[in-house]
């Protein structure tokens, strides 16, 4: 099982009623798992933000609910998240947070354990897909017995792995009524001042109690002269490539279980802490007066660990290292054949537009062939850095803020308000595709379906942007790249706030005609084909040509080249 | 016994599937497996990479590290080439031969290493490659490489054929498990 897969599960083992998250890589598939349960409400939420807020609704009407996300999404969420940690939960609440060390699929590294300990939740961390199903269900009993939300972490490597998992079956739960208590839950100045004395008289019970929790495991070895304290991922790393020596394994690494930390640091002859990312951990024992023979002077703070890293920090043989290729050419990712954004990203790259740019699939438009994105920074900042430019420059003149659907209702919207509202004249291009391509094509409110795939409202992202006082909105087929190209330029050349919404789906949701293109003898190999950036189209002896297997027929390529020598193989089949 | 298995490719070939199959059939035959895969951004047209770490004790890590790969399943020629460090000294490479010229190869930015057949060669303690594609597509669907692939390298694995079919069976959809069977056959002839 996926370990996400097996959180999906453990919740649902658990009771859990009600989920609500905002897809992001490595934790999408959590959500997407719990949606196959009946006995379960999800949904996608238009943001974390919104998500934790309707997990918190749903425990205090009561039940025990969850909300996921990717480490980035919980700086959206974190206001709602430090508050609701004071106030505490009714029924049991989970916020799930996937990192990305080694930044897989991210804009960064950050460390979401950090977010848990400033804002006093417990943090639950996982190794292997087992531990995801039995830590999320131990998750529930915690956030319960001491009233308060938990936090689990869990990483890449633990979500997108698959381990075996004993499966369970689900204990339903009664609801717990609701009681008013604006005391607990109206977190105004006088209550929080108490509150906050609350957590803190929690979080010292917990990190008490944990001491004697099974998730912590010590593992006193042949070997004593060496102590090596870790958790999640890099317990595995380090257990194999030192299975001898001792090990303190962290299941909870916020409240840390300090007597039981201190017991074991007794016991070995030296210790160490191997933790990717920030020394979070070592600082702490440090900070005890506890000597640490090795941390952060031995390991980095980027990227992954690996057994072969450890081992040779310690001295140990590695196998030996074969041939170095580190001469492959890279091969970064590419918008697929058929991808409605290539026309956009033709057109801007041609009119060498500045682009303030937005996190989805078109971000791959910033690499070549297209190279047309000045910025990204994290969702929905687009169209502020847009706004920030045009105030900067005192010039909006062939620039625009390009984003998706999605991230337009993630967070764009609040920017195209500030927009209208403080006198910009820029022009906003929503990419809307009907759906959330980066993260696996998820459903969101501009796309027509919710996350158990029923029918729902679609919002019209037209009436909506002129609802924000946006005169000029106008609507395109991102294929109709002459028409586009006009557009672009009037647009960006009015002097008045707009929005061009380019309305096409997403190569992977709709059938594409699937009828291979091909290049006539008409061609002059003047490439401009090869500017799209399409994965179909090499250069075969000299030459554009479009390899058939890959090909979806999308017609994009007749339409950019200058000559009509791109047909469809099926008209070329009728001329003969 | 430990068997490490590293499946790779690129995004949209299909590698995740052989990655589950070969997770289900460890399953079946009762060994302890884990699989480590790529999903997100990658999985547009980029390099992806699948572990399998089967054993019949239990799977610490779920990563194969350079040095550590008994079989690598290439579905492209570059790739092969690119996580060619991870295989064992006497390890066995399968790949096909197709190539996928990557963006900055096609425009010019940079080369494809020369001679790429010799290093394969003189790389591994064995190499089987051969145009996967062509017999997959000859089987009824270049989806199939996968297939094809895996039936190449079932000599290497300790599964009997009907636990592959079964496996098969399934994990592909029911219309397509005549063919993939058929696909899985012609890859063991190969
Ligand atoms: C705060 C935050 N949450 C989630 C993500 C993960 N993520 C990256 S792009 C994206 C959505 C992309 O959807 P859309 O804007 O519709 O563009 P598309 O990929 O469909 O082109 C998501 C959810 C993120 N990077 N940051
Ligand atoms: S998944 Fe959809 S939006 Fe993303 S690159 Fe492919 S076609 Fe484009």
């Amino acid at each position: 099982m996926l370990g996400n897969e097996a959180f999906a599960r453990g919740a649902w083992e658990a009771g859990v009623r009600v989920v609500s998250s905002y897809p992001g890589t490595p934790s999408t598939e959590v959500t997407e798992n719990a949606a196959k349960y009946d006995e379960i409400h999800v949904e996608w939420a238009p943001n974390e933000k919104v998500g934790v807020e309707v997990a918190m609704g749903a425990s205090l009407g009561g039940v025990r609910s969850l909300s996921c996300m990717k480490h980035v999404g919980l700086n959206v969420a974190s206001d709602s998240f430090y508050t609701a940690a004071y106030t505490g939960v009714n029924g049991g609440m989970v916020v799930l947070v996937a990192d990305d060390n080694g930044c897989h699929s991210s804009q960064n590294e950050q460390d979401s354990r950090f977010h848990g300990r400033s804002a006093g939740v417990p943090v639950l961390e996982p190794a292997d897909s087992q531990e995801c199903k039995d830590f999320i269900k131990l998750a529930y009993d915690i956030s319960e017995k001491y009233d308060t939300l938990v936090l689990i972490r869990s990483n890449t490597r633990v979500s997108h792995s698959r381990g075996i998992v004993e499966l369970g079956e689900r204990t339903e739960r009664e609801i717990i009524p609701y009681e008013k208590n604006f005391r607990k839950y109206v977190a105004m100045p006088a209550m929080a001042r108490k509150l906050h004395v609350a957590q803190e008289e929690r979080l010292a019970r917990i990190a008490e109690d944990s001491c004697e929790w099974d998730i912590n495991d010590v593992q006193m070895g042949g070997d004593t002269s060496i102590g090596i304290i870790a958790s999640g991922i890099c317990y595995e790393y380090a257990k194999d490539a030192l299975p001898d020596v001792s090990f303190l394994k962290l299941g909870i690494v916020n409240p840390l279980p300090k007597k039981l930390i201190l017991d074991f640091a007794s016991q070995v002859d030296k210790l160490y802490v191997i933790e990717e990312g920030q020394p979070f951990i070592e600082e702490q024992i440090r900070a005890w007066g506890v000597p640490v023979k090795g941390g952060k002077d031995m390991f980095t703070i980027q990227g992954e660990y690996s057994a072969r890293m450890i081992r040779e920090a310690f001295g140990e043989d590695v196998p030996e290292e074969g041939i170095d290729t580190s001469d492959a050419p890279g091969r970064p990712p590419l918008l697929c054949a058929g991808c409605p954004h290539k026309g956009l990203f033709y057109v801007l790259s041609k009119l060498k537009t500045t682009v303030m740019g937005d996190i989805g699939c078109y971000t791959l438009a910033a690499l070549p062939p297209t190279e047309a994105m000045d910025s990204t920074l994290c969702m929905g900042a687009s169209i502020g850095m847009a706004h920030g430019f045009e105030k900067a420059t005192g010039s909006k003149e062939n620039t625009v803020a390009v984003l998706g659907d999605s991230t337009f209702i993630h967070s764009g919207i609040t920017g195209l308000i500030n927009m209208s509202y403080n006198g910009s004249k820029g022009t906003v291009i929503i990419l809307d595709n009907r759906i959330t391509g980066m993260t696996g094509h998820q459903q969101n409110p501009a796309s027509g379906k919710n996350a158990k795939g029923e029918p729902a409202p679609a919002i019209d992202l037209k009436t909506l942007c002129e609802a924000c006082g946006v005169k000029h909105v106008v609507e395109i087929d991102p294929f109709e790249v002459q028409d586009l190209e006009k557009i672009v330029k009037e647009e960006t050349a009015r002097d008045e706030l707009s929005v061009i919404i380019t309305k096409r789906p997403c190569a992977m949701i709709v059938k594409q005609p699937d009828i291979p293109n091909v290049i006539t003898d008409r061609c002059k190999n003047c490439r401009m084909c090869m500017k799209i950036g399409c994965p179909a189209i090499e250069i075969r002896d000299g030459r554009p040509f479009i390899v058939s297997g890959r090909c979806v027929g999308c017609g994009l390529c007749a339409r950019v080249c200058p000559f009509d020598a791109i047909e469809s193989t099926a008209k070329a089949g009728e001329g003969k | 016994m430990n068997t490490n298995i590293l499946i790779v490719g690129v995004g949209g070939q299909g590698t995740l599937l052989a990655s589950v199959l070969l997770g289900n059939l460890a399953l079946e035959n009762g060994y302890d497996v884990k699989l480590s895969e790529v999903h997100g951004m990658s999985q547009r047209g980029g390099s992806v990479v699948t572990h399998v770490k089967i054993s019949d004790g239990k799977v610490g890590a779920p990563l194969i590290e350079e040095g550590e790969a008994d079989i690598i399943l290439a579905f492209e020629k570059l790739e092969a080439y690119r996580w060619l460090p991870y295989l064992k000294k006497d390890g066995a490479l399968y790949v096909n031969t197709q190539q996928i010229l990557p963006m900055p190869v096609i425009m010019g930015q940079a080369e494809n290493p020369a001679d790429l057949d010799r290093v394969l060669q003189e790389n591994t303690g064995s190499l089987k490659a051969f145009d996967a594609m062509k017999i997959a597509e000859e089987c009824g669907s270049s989806k199939a490489v996968n297939i094809v692939l895996l039936g190449a390298a079932s000599k290497d694995l300790p599964f009997s054929d009907e636990s592959w079919m079964k496996v098969i069976g399934e994990n592909v959809k029911p219309k397509f498990v005549e063919m993939n069977r058929f696909a899985f056959t012609k890859g063991q002839q190969a």
